[in-house]
């Protein structure tokens, strides 16, 4: 499994000067772990680098503080300079290798893989009851969905993609965790991993070390927090819902759809608002945050996704709302369509950091758990 | 700013005590102006470098541990001054930097525990979360929703008095030349360290060797103008706070990072590999800020720390990496000095080690016998390859002359009387704190309790 692309030298060259900048300085060590980690380290591998850009959670606030960012001749721009090692890294540990090329121009790649994804749908359900099987009502009789789209044809579908979804970010992290040349041994701490569990749950390193990041306008602030929580806990709660669903379905055999009281919708309800607000949010705080800390090569990928989650929970909420009517069947194909977009492009967009930022954090709880090095300890 | 308007208070300076003096003296009511010669970006003089502030404490509080009362506190200041100090002012300063943090807090400031590496400072300094332009930036922001104006870009030219008071200044922004008309005035502008000639006709062309660690910005103007307009100064200036940098450093500007802090671990050596100074006097933190001083007293204002391979690590590591060999001959070469000469240097130092139990958080026993100059403490015999050197120039931080204020941080004029409406804080006062040496953390404390009283004063007058 030899890595696909590695990183552009001139990254590495500069990521490496300004990491020595930082464990000189460290005036940024209680603002995140990436500072804390640093400065475990005497010199900095290309494997070094890779893993301190993935425990980058981007928030700013070093850039704020920092004495040595532009004008200063420095000019040090360090959660930019994370953020392109990072998209590097992404087509680095990408599986098959040659659907990194996935990862420039991902915006434009993301809403291509969901259109086609949404034409699919749209055409299948023609092909199979004519036209008129997206715009004629079907009630809500039991197993209406599967009248539109075929249950087999669903499970055969989402199986296969969440299959090789889950293969590509196995192989993904198994390439991250070589790079970061911590032995695979290491994994085998309950309580680092209870403590990085716990650090990706709560968000801690967007904390800004207590009242909040630097995000997005100078002023210590949670919202960026805040807004990532709605989005992560409304997606946790769709996908909760949709597992239930299959549980209904298989071990149960009540097949969709399900009253709005049962179990599966209501949370799904409430994650789907979770995740209406949570990326509408996040795309407010991106559109008014200081740009010159982001690297612009990523910004079609951060509003791809953004925009792909928001229309996953659109649809899906309009169409419990519409189900009865004979929007249904469109809806129904359009729902489908962005959440087979939303899984297909998984591996390859914004979603990945989810995967590599939590794998990098647990990285950090197993280094934590370690004496210090001596080096920098007076 | 407002060329019509007369502001209440002028403060002439953009770091931490002018800020905390604009603060100060802004909540009271009165209007205040702001005068920031550099541009927004570097803002802040040189409280952009800092990371701390040292604060008496009587008990754990905070971010500080154990405690550090003022007689503490005191005798470490006479002990780095030499004695060279005004006792009034000093213990103002001591007993009001207790108090200092919650007002910090309550306009942005926040705190963190000791950096990692700086563990020697946590009972007696409390850091700055994100350090000192996170710090600064917080100011500004209080200053703009208290309703401070702040010129940036904006230098002062000269100063207009009348009986004895300052009227005007004359200011820069722009190319252009104005007039700003002010009831009191809060110099806060620095000192003089980033002016090469100002530096030079203080210590002659060795000056041409040193390296400014801070702002490009503290010219020195207010500082002069003050002084020529019959202001009485008050230190040496030759006086500064002044750490070994690497040689490699930039002009200007570098701050922290170039810092080398391995002295204590290694030797020291001049360009003629011979040994000039005890580095093991004390702890590190009460003796970096003599090292420019020192390098600065050696021919060609260079000099080099050795350090083995036992050394390596146990210090913050500087952004420029150590010249390596695994010869103390062969790394004489690559720095330039006669390997004849260094190894002598090296192997008179490794004999005179007395054997001790070496502990870098204590004075230890590890002590030089018959050594002239002797090693005190953590003397420990280079003799574990491979060896390392960084080259030193002297870092100078800010400059010690000053003018001379009373406890209200009234400027005082040649005859001993104060200025009626002159207030002075920061740097361009703490010369009459500092006459020599330097005690870490202690700037800044000196900046935030007289930017606390020249704001309250000012105000005062102003409102009568």
């Amino acid at each position: 499994m030899s890595s696909a692309k590695s990183i552009p030298s001139p990254l590495i060259q500069q990521g490496e000067w300004f990491m020595r900048i930082c464990n000189a300085c460290r005036y940024c060590e209680g603002y995140c772990a990436v500072f804390p980690a640093l400065e475990r380290r005497l010199t900095f591998t290309e494997g070094d680098l890779n893993y301190l850009a993935n425990l980058c959670h981007h928030c700013g606030s070093c850039y704020d503080a920092c004495q040595y960012a532009p004008p200063h001749e420095f000019a040090l721009n360090f959660p930019r300079i994370l953020a392109e090692i990072r998209g590097a890294t992404y087509q680095k540990y990408a599986w098959p290798g040659f659907l990194a090329g996935l990862f420039p121009r991902n915006g434009l790649a993301v809403s291509l893989i969901t259109g086609i994804s949404l034409a699919l749908f749209l055409l299948g359900m023609a092909i199979r009851g004519g036209p008129a099987a997206l715009v004629s009502s079907h009630g809500l009789g039991e197993g209406a969905f599967y009248a539109v789209v075929p249950h087999n044809a669903m499970v055969v579908i989402f199986g296969a993609v969440s299959l090789a979804v889950l293969t590509a970010f196995v192989i993904g992290l198994v390439r991250f965790w070589r790079d970061t040349e911590e032995g695979f041994r290491a994994l085998v701490d309950p309580v680092a991993l209870g403590r990085a569990v716990m650090d990706v749950l709560r968000l801690k390193n967007l904390d800004g070390g207590g009242e909040g990041c630097i995000y997005p306008d100078g002023r210590p602030s949670l919202t960026r927090r805040r807004f990532h929580h709605l989005t992560f806990y409304g997606f946790l709660l769709c996908f909760a819902a949709t597992t239930v669903a299959a549980v209904y379905h298989y071990i149960f055999h009540w097949p969709a759809p399900y009253a709005f009281w049962r179990v599966p919708v209501l949370p799904g309800t409430v994650g789907g608002v979770g995740l209406l607000i949570g990326p509408a949010g996040l795309l407010w705080l991106k559109i008014k945050r200081n740009p010159v800390v982001s690297d612009e090569g990523q910004t079609g990928m951060d509003i791809g996704f953004l925009a792909l989650l928001f229309l996953t929970s659109l649809t899906g909420l309009l169409l419990l709302v519409l189900r009865e009517t004979p929007a249904m069947g469109g809806l129904l194909a359009a729902h489908l369509g962005m959440i087979l977009g939303l899984f297909l492009t998984m591996p390859y967009g914004k979603f990945a950091h989810a995967v590599y930022r939590s794998a990098a954090v647990v990285r950090f709880e197993i280094e934590e758990s370690r004496p210090l090095p001596k080096y920098g300890a007076d | 700013m407002d060329p019509s308007r007369t502001y209440d208070v002028l403060v002439l300076g953009g770091g931490n005590a002018a800020l905390t003096a604009a603060i100060t003296a802004r909540r009271t009511g009165v209007s205040v102006l702001v005068l920031e010669c550099a541009p927004k970006g570097l803002r802040g003089g040189n409280s952009r470098h800092t990371r701390n502030l040292r604060c008496m404490h009587d008990r754990p509080s905070d971010v500080l541990t154990e405690a550090y009362p003022e007689d503490e506190y005191w005798q470490d200041l006479v002990r780095v001054t030499k004695g060279k100090t005004d006792e009034h002012l000093a213990r103002i300063t001591i007993r009001q930097s207790t108090d200092c943090r919650a007002w910090m807090v309550q306009h942005g400031v926040r705190f963190q525990p000791s950096l990692r590496g700086t563990l020697h400072l946590s009972r007696t300094n409390a850091f700055f979360l994100g350090g000192g332009k996170a710090l600064v930036n917080a100011y500004y922001r209080a200053a703009e929703d208290l309703g401070i104006e702040v010129a940036y870009d904006t230098e002062v030219r000269d100063l207009n008095f009348r009986d004895g008071q300052i009227v005007t200044a004359i200011v820069a922004q722009h190319g252009a030349t104005r007039e700003v008309r002010a009831r009191t005035v809060v110099a806060a502008a620095g000192g003089f360290e980033s002016n090469l000639g100002w530096l030079k006709e203080a210590w002659g062309d060795v000056a041409d060797n040193f390296l400014v660690r801070g702002t490009p910005y503290n010219m020195g103007r207010v500082l002069r103008v003050l002084i020529d307009k019959g202001v009485k100064p008050v230190g040496d200036p030759t006086q500064c706070h002044a750490v070994a940098c690497d040689a490699r450093a930039p002009k200007f500007d570098a701050g922290i990072i170039t810092r080398v802090d391995a002295i204590s671990l290694g030797i020291v050596v001049n360009k003629h590999a011979a040994r000039f100074y005890d580095e093991g006097e004390d702890f590190w933190p009460k003796r970096y800020a003599i090292w420019g001083r020192l390098v600065a007293g050696q021919p060609d204002q260079i000099a080099f720390v050795l350090i083995d391979a036992k050394a390596m690590g146990s210090f913050v590591p500087p952004v420029y990496p150590p010249i390596r060999a695994s010869l103390v001959r062969e790394l004489a070469q690559a720095v330039n000095l006669d390997p004849a000469t260094l190894e002598r240097s090296v192997a008179a130092f490794n004999r005179s080690v007395r054997p001790g139990t070496f502990n870098h958080a204590i004075l230890d026993d590890c002590a030089t016998v018959n050594l002239t100059p002797p090693k005190s403490h953590w003397a420990r015999p280079l003799d574990a390859p491979p060896f390392f050197a960084y080259p030193l120039r002297p870092g100078i931080t800010f400059t010690y002359l000053a003018v001379r204020v009373n406890d209200r941080a009234q400027v005082m004029m040649q005859d001993d009387k104060p200025a009626a409406n002159i207030f002075a804080a920061g740097e361009i006062m703490a010369g009459n704190i500092l006459g020599e040496g330097y005690l870490a953390g202690i700037g800044m404390t000196i900046g935030t309790v007289f930017g606390r009283i020249a704001g309250r004063e000012a105000a005062r007058h102003v409102l009568g």
